[in-house]
């Protein structure tokens, strides 16, 4: 097992040199000057757009460039954003909202979207899957930024009982409570994916040998099917939250900007906007970091779970 | 475990009290004019159509038919394991020690099995859970039906493989179903099945997966545990040759009903029915070397239309106009045989 | 168990053994399946009114989508303007009608270019196997730690339009940057579909006999991959309809004045209070579109794997 994780984690190494390097040239690359805009209405002094420029190594050619950025990465050097602020301190600041926020929308996901699949899938054909099978296709064909609109309209600006953007300064259960909506918004897609996919494997499953064995076996209809037929369904849905992570982070970007989260989504956004690539790198690195991470820790949990998948 | 040899004498050990179901005279089960019949888009299919037999303590009853007979779905019948819908029993009864098993409130049902009626499937890799180690399922049982705790049971798992041969059962009890060999997985099964020593074992072609070495001790082991607990033993075959050494009677099916019961032997050296003559023909035979096999024409027929009659008469040789309108009662045809044929006497004189 | 004891002696043209006519049954029953589920019919027919929403528009309206009355902005519906009028005092039936192209446009032609580059790639790495699997192999890990829709941002964020770029341009950068994000899912399916094809014994077979290799993949491997691609890529599609729609919200796809779904929710969240139909409508066609193509998705999939419903 243990060699299993160091094998994969050396694995990720090639990936993650090879999407970060890709997000750094798209960034980095790209035509125009990158002193644009950051001395205000006119363009910068000499002096700082050659400071500027050896700081970040713009004379070299750009793979020597990515190399250098991301030695400096990896001894936890971020650099500063154009507005002078390590990035290094605001990252870490904004993840820990967005770690919220993620935390809120899996949790939701996981919850609502077993249980509902559960629900569908005992009563195969019935009303209630009927309505689980409808209501989650309607929830996935909606974009995630008309759910969150119409989501804050409503339970935000119309009945008042969310709060309709997130302060910054809150804290403790506060920070929890503001989050609350745009956690359901940004998990609001994934839940209707895993109840239908909960279904599926269950209809399935309940066909299934082992069912008709636990049957034999004289067990109670609830542990044939919430513990037999569930825990071989769950696999895939486990594996599924794991790959949808990366969706989750792409929506954070918009939940973030639609409820004014200051979290890594809105960072990464407004560091486009404002062309800071130092801002944009830093944080879209450690997203995927993450990502690679949580998807190595799905591998991992799925062959603790399906023990016909060996790690060795 | 060798020195039990009284019929559920394990009884005393699994810490039960005693079974409220005694049979009668040593009559266990009797299935009576039983029907089932699935419900599918298609149309009813009319799986079984008025199945009766009886099984008593210590006898081993085969039951041989093609795929599409109606022999699972008489044992799932029997078991209670089929899905309703689609399938839907309209009619007959399942008599356990007296006690009508179609009509008990489910839980009770549920609680007959394992303790009293028990089964093995075909394929033992898919019919035991893949996530869980196999001493962990065996032990489900003492759990559950018992209510022993977790080492006690986990205890009983690890006799039960070794009493079922399994070698190793104390290193091999936490590993997984696809660790086993085909034959391993279908000790495993049966150890499953007659954990609770139940008085009726019921096993739905136990040996079809695997390799004829295999068959071989999967079948010694069946017959050495049915007379070391005198159970009442129903196997379910389209094969002859496995069951021939172990079965006392055979009773073949055709579209869902019993068209010959007669003993092994008598079978074996004169069929009493078109159909089962045609079985016998149609397995290759040592003493018979150089004649053709003539292996049965035509297809089972599709149930949701079965053939009015005999609905063994279109690929019947002998069929006459009689067996196209008028269906044969299953009839004593000489003492201790019974064929729903015709011209059963025509049969058995050959 | 009772399902296949029925199915056995129901249907004997079932035991066809022979795997070119098992795939051709495979698709004429997964057809006949199709034919009788009315959310098929509905799905289709809906697609096929947003692709001729796309190319004719006018069929179905007169109004042009760019006359703007300014004195009746934000006009609710009526029995002249269906839809009511947007901020603008443009007519958003009309709106709404030519917005189907861009969402269409994007949608169709990135799947198209996902699923050749996916299954090509695909394809290769899992019949040439060796260092060319390794490698293909890697390059699809790297682009899929990339999220579609971070990647969609960031990409288009570099490769800015402004007033001046052709709607067409947009459109385009916004296929490729979907395409380029988008191939990794199709690749691994087809390679997985070509390992677990290439074992069997007539794929062996028809190698030993010196079948070329594009015989074999057309005649083997592509019949066994299509249905599972055919899903993958339908449903995609719908993704792609709404990634567009995302980019075009957050005012870095296509931006006034193109007409498209995305840009007229994007405008209408100013006036959401006390114009919601401004907002309505297009996020209905958008999502009726989505719907329409993973509706379908779905639909074929069940079709090809009854087992699953």
């Amino acid at each position: 097992m243990t060699k299993y994780v160091i094998r994969r984690l050396l694995q990720m190494i090639p990936v993650l040199i090879g999407a970060t390097f890709l997000i750094f040239a798209m960034v980095f690359a790209l035509p125009g000057d990158p002193t644009a805009n950051k001395c205000g209405e006119r363009p910068c002094p000499a002096e700082y757009v050659k400071k500027f420029e050896e700081e970040h190594n713009l004379n070299d050619p750009l793979p020597i460039q990515y190399a250098k950025y991301m030695g400096k990465l990896a001894k936890g050097d971020f650099g500063t954003s154009f507005r002078e602020i390590p990035v290094k301190d605001e990252l870490s600041e904004r993840y820990v909202v967005t770690a919220k926020l993620a935390t809120i929308a899996i949790l939701f996901e996981t919850v609502l979207g077993i249980f509902a699949g559960v629900l569908a899938g005992i009563r195969k054909g019935k009303f209630i899957d009927n309505l689980v099978l409808l209501s989650t296709l309607f929830v996935i064909s909606i974009p995630i930024f008309v759910i969150g609109y119409v989501a804050q309209f409503l339970l935000g600006v119309k009945w008042r009982i969310f709060p309709v953007t997130v302060n910054a300064n809150a804290t403790g259960l506060d920070s929890w409570w503001q989050l609350l909506l745009p956690g359901l918004v940004l998990g609001s897609v994934s839940v209707a994916y895993v109840a239908r996919l909960t279904r599926t494997n269950l209809v399935e499953n309940l066909r299934a040998d082992y069912v008709r064995t636990a049957k034999a076996k004289g067990l109670t209809t609830s542990r044939t099917i919430g513990l037999h037929a569930l825990r071989n369904s769950l696999i895939p849905v486990v594996t599924f939250i794991g790959a949808d992570f990366g969706a989750l982070l792409g929506g954070a970007i918009v939940t973030e900007q639609i409820f004014n989260i200051q979290g890594v989504g809105g960072y990464i956004f407004s560091g486009i906007h404002n062309r800071d690539g130092v801002v944009v790198v830093g944080a879209v690195t450690v997203l995927i970091l993450v990502y690679l991470l949580v998807n190595l820790l799905v591998d991992i949990l799925y062959g603790v779970l399906d023990p016909r998948i060996s790690h060795d | 475990m060798s020195t039990i040899s009284t019929r559920r004498g394990n009884r005393a050990e699994a810490a039960a009290a005693p079974s409220k179901y005694q049979p009668q005279d040593g009559l266990l089960l009797e299935v009576d004019d039983l029907f089932v019949e699935f419900h599918t888009d298609d149309g009813v299919a009319k799986a079984i159509n008025g199945v009766s037999f009886d099984l008593r303590q210590g006898e081993t009853l085969a039951i041989l038919g093609e795929s599409g007979s109606g022999k699972s779905v008489t044992a799932q019948a029997i078991m209670g394991i089929l899905d309703m819908p689609p399938a839907k029993i309209p009619a007959g009864q399942v008599r356990y020690c007296g006690h009508d098993l179609l009509t008990m409130p489910e839980d009770e049902r549920r609680k007959t099995r394992g303790p009293e009626i028990s089964m093995i499937f075909q394929d033992a890799l898919s019919s035991l859970n893949p996530v869980f180690p196999v001493g962990w399922q065996i032990a489900e049982m003492f759990r559950k039906h018992r209510g022993l705790n977790k080492s006690e049971s986990l205890d009983r798992a690890v006799r039960l493989m070794e009493r079922v041969q399994i070698p190793a059962a104390k290193e091999r009890v936490k590993a997984y179903p696809h660790q086993f060999s085909g034959g391993m997985r279908q000790r495993i099964m049966i150890a499953m099945a007659i954990a609770l020593d139940p008085a009726v074992l019921i096993a739905d072609e136990p040996t079809t997966a695997l390799d004829v070495t295999v068959q071989a001790q999967i079948m010694s082991l069946l017959e050495e545990l049915q007379q070391e607990r005198e159970m009442g033993l129903i196997l379910i075959t389209h094969d002859l040759g496995v069951v021939a050494d172990v079965a006392d009677k055979i009773a073949v099916m055709y579209a869902g009903r019993i068209v010959e019961r007669a003993d092994v032997y008598d079978i074996y050296a004169r069929p009493g029915h078109p159909y089962t003559r045609g079985l016998l023909d149609s397995i290759p035979r040592l003493d018979q070397k150089g004649q053709t096999l003539s292996a049965i024409g035509g297809l089972p027929p599709n149930l949701t239309k079965i053939p009015a009659g005999c609905a063994f008469n279109p690929r019947c040789r002998m069929a006459d106009h009689v067996c196209r309108t008028d269906l044969p009662p299953l009839r004593e045809v000489e003492p201790g045989r019974e064929s729903a044929c015709h011209f059963a006497e025509e049969v058995l004189r050959g | 168990m009772t399902n296949a004891a029925i199915s056995a002696t129901a249907d004997p043209s079932l035991d066809a053994g022979e795997p070119a006519g098992e795939a051709h049954s495979l698709t004429s029953d997964a057809w006949r399946l199709l034919r009788r589920r009315p959310i098929f019919w509905v799905s289709a027919g809906l697609i096929l009114l947003f692709l001729l929403m796309a190319i004719a528009p006018g069929l179905f309206t007169n109004t042009s989508p760019t006359a703007a009355v300014l004195k009746e902005s934000r006009a609710t519906p009526s029995t002249e303007n269906w839809f009511g009028r947007d901020v603008q005092g443009y007519d958003i039936y009309a709106r709404t009608i030519y917005g189907a192209r861009a969402s269409i446009m994007v949608g169709v032609l990135a799947t198209l270019f996902t699923t050749l580059l996916g299954a090509l790639l695909g394809i290769v790495a899992g019949f040439a196997g060796g260092w060319v699997d390794t490698l293909i192999s890697r390059i699809t890990d790297v682009f899929f730690a990339i999220p579609l829709l971070l990647g969609g941002i960031l990409f288009m964020s570099t490769f800015q339009s402004d007033v001046n770029t052709s709607y067409f341009v947009i459109v385009m950068k916004v296929v490729l940057v979907l395409a380029l994000l988008g191939w990794p899912s199709i690749t691994r399916l087809m390679r997985s579909s070509v390992l677990q094809v290439k074992p069997n014994d007539y794929v062996q077979a028809a190698r030993a006999l010196g079948a070329s290799p594009w015989r074999i993949i057309r005649q083997h491997i592509l019949p066994n991959a299509m249905a599972p691609v055919i899903v993958v890529s339908t449903i995609n599609l719908g993704v792609y309809i709404a990634v567009e729609a995302t980019l075009s919200y957050l005012g870095i796809g296509l931006t006034p004045p193109a007409i498209s779904w995305g840009v007229a929710i994007s405008a209408a969240q100013s006036g959401l209070r006390s114009a919601p139909h401004m907002l309505l409508f297009p996020a209905m066609f958008l999502s009726l579109a989505v719907l329409a193509f993973i509706m379908l998705g779905d639909a074929v999939r069940d079709a090809f794997d009854p087992k699953t419903r």
